[in-house]
């Protein structure tokens, strides 16, 4: 069977003069009306963000606050260190994926390319691994991290990720360099280039894009992280933007106005990675449902 | 992946043999030290009482016939499957519906994309504060929404038996990444499946249920097991939300273990608990493979009927 793509398919029906598709018409209608309802929650939240206290008590709501309080913004984010909360949460992304993609795509790279005895056993057990349930693994790595005295300290989240933590990375690395053409390889070898060269000068320039969207899943799942971060983390100095939020929750239970504008807050960054590098979040997840 | 091995084209290099070791050494270790070791450790520290300060004391199954005198334990256990019995179809459904208009190769198409994903990247914590004021009862926008039509909305997180349907209202803002799952499924579909079926006959509804169907039912199968395991890891939402209230309406699984695990120092029987919660995730997700056979069409299978 030889697939049609859409594409063919789509220049043949618009080169055709046709009446109007009412079935398009109605796709639009429900697509515009599910948007409006995915979009309205945000909408809200950050409408009530720039209104006053009195303002935001009022039924049925105001959408357009007026007058506008944009000094909601800088009163939440001095209210508590958030700066340090925003830059704890950098550093913990910067050395989660410094860490993640260099064990990961090392591992990829000798599950992909390399051939040696026990490859298939061990790639099995990474394919094993990604079935755990974290649940299982907590509560013993809290133990091991308080014997070794590193509760209160980045390291029980950094480490883990210098040591290939996340099974499903290896498995992306390996799958994409699997796809690299072995000639490039093989012509390296024959002239001398060693296999760490070779990791360097061929594979890695070549693979951008799946770096590119292994260091988006972990921004993402660094800024999500939330119990692990809480459980390691018990000086409020060392706190992340997901631990700072929710203690502001507590703290300022029934400011709505102050907590909506923090809670915009620490959904911007990721907001705005998410309009730049786009394509890279979908591909990771395109990649994770069609070929995990 | 087997087939270089049946090739062999020429005998294993003991040094690429050793440099291949060298690169996934910190796998291994890894592995060893953060995934297996602690496996088996919680295992065994599920036999004993331990609050990590005092040298923890054997109690053999001890924590597991605690467990079955345990009422929050079979509470959570309960909230937590309905949860994942209703969400994650819902999510199932309602992702799907929204990836089938995105394929009708309407215009603005990157446009709705952006906008039905954006919720789904997210941070949790974020999201759960943002809720918790768009569930309000009083000012907030789903009540609001109801009002219009006439409906005096409930305390969604103040009643107990609308505190879980309002989190698994929640959890479909974030159907998103589904949607770009199946939208990619459905973009595979060959096109000529759809002629062949229109020749013979077939409405909207028929080649949905006969070609869209089938040829979507492997990444349906996958959503099912991912959406199942992931239900039985919300922690964030009623943590922050609801704090497992009211009456315990919301005390998910992982909250209970969190509890017992951090606010008790239980470690015993927590992990206790994460190898019940391993062990029934792990049932599950063999009863779903299992009974896929019935449902899930894999390309180039000839089934006998």
């Amino acid at each position: 069977m030889t697939p049609i793509s859409a594409g063919t398919s789509l220049k043949v029906a618009s080169a055709q003069k046709r009446p109007i598709d009412w079935a398009k018409v109605l796709a639009h209608i429900i697509l515009i009306a599910g948007s409006i309802m995915f979009l309205m929650p945000f909408v809200y939240v950050v409408s009530t963000s720039l209104k006053t206290a009195g303002e935001v008590y009022s039924f049925p709501p105001e959408f357009i606050p007026d007058p506008v309080a944009w000094e909601n913004y800088p009163d939440a984010l001095t209210a508590m260190p958030f700066d340090r909360f925003f830059l704890n949460t950098i550093f913990l992304a910067v050395g989660r994926i410094l860490g993640l993609t260099l064990s990961c795509s090392l591992a990829g790279f000798a599950f992909a390319k390399l051939r040696w005895k026990g490859r298939n056993t061990l790639f099995f057990v990474v394919l094993l691994t990604l079935m755990i349930p974290t649940e299982v693994t907590l509560i013993p790595r809290y133990i091991l991290f308080t014997k070794l005295g590193w509760i209160n300290s980045f390291a029980p989240l950094l480490v883990p990720g210098f040591f290939a933590e996340n099974a499903f990375f290896v498995f992306l690395f390996r799958q994409f360099f699997m796809t690299m053409g072995q000639d490039l390889i093989d012509a390296a070898r024959i002239d001398g280039c060693s296999f760490a060269g070779l990791f360097w000068r061929i594979i890695v320039p070549n693979a951008k894009p799946v770096f590119a969207v292994v260091a988006i899943y972990v921004i993402q799942n660094n800024w999500n992280s939330f119990l692990l971060p809480m459980i390691y983390l018990t000086d409020r100095a060392k706190y992340t933007l997901a631990l700072g939020l929710r203690l502001f929750n507590e703290q300022y239970y029934s400011q709505t106005h102050l907590l909506m504008a923090a809670s915009v807050f620490v959904v911007i960054p990721i907001v705005i990675l998410f309009f730049f590098m786009q394509r890279y979040f979908i591909q990771g997840v395109v990649f994770t449902g069609s070929k995990g | 992946m087997l087939i270089h091995n049946i090739f062999k084209p020429k005998r294993l290099s003991f040094w690429e043999s050793l440099n291949a070791w060298v690169f996934v050494a910190p796998w291994i270790l890894g592995f060893i030290f953060f995934t297996g070791g602690p496996i088996l450790a919680s295992l065994v520290i599920s036999f004993t009482e331990w609050d990590i300060v005092n040298p923890p004391v054997w109690t053999g199954l001890g924590n597991y016939k605690l467990m079955l005198s345990d009422p929050l334990f079979f509470q959570s256990l309960k909230v937590t499957t309905i949860y994942a019995l209703v969400a994650v179809p819902l999510q199932i459904v309602v992702g799907l519906f929204i990836a089938i208009l995105l394929n009708t190769k309407i215009r603005l198409i990157g446009v709705y994309r952006t906008l039905f994903y954006l919720p789904a990247v997210l941070p949790i914590v974020s999201v759960a504060v943002m809720w918790r004021w768009i569930l309000s009862r009083d000012w907030g926008l789903i009540n609001w929404f109801l009002s219009v039509f006439g409906v005096y909305g409930p305390g969604w997180l103040s009643e107990p038996e609308w505190a879980l349907p309002a989190l698994i209202l929640m959890s479909l803002w974030g159907v998103g990444s589904g949607m770009l799952i199946y939208l990619a499924g459905l973009q595979g579909i060959p096109s000529d499946l759809y002629e062949a079926a229109k020749v013979d006959g077939a409405g909207a509804w028929a080649s949905f249920v006969y070609v869209t169907l089938p040829m979507i039912s492997p990444v349906i199968l996958f959503q099912l097991v991912v959406g199942l395991i992931a239900a039985f890891q919300v922690f964030a939402q009623p943590f922050i939300m609801t704090q497992g209230g009211p009456q315990n309406s919301t005390l998910f699984y992982l909250l209970h273990l969190f509890r017992n695990a951090f606010e008790f120092f239980r470690m015993g029987y927590a992990s206790a608990l994460s190898w019940v919660l391993f062990m029934y995730i792990a049932v599950l997700t063999l009863l779903i493979f299992r009974f896929s056979a019935a449902w899930v069409f894999y390309e180039g299978e000839i089934k006998d009927e």
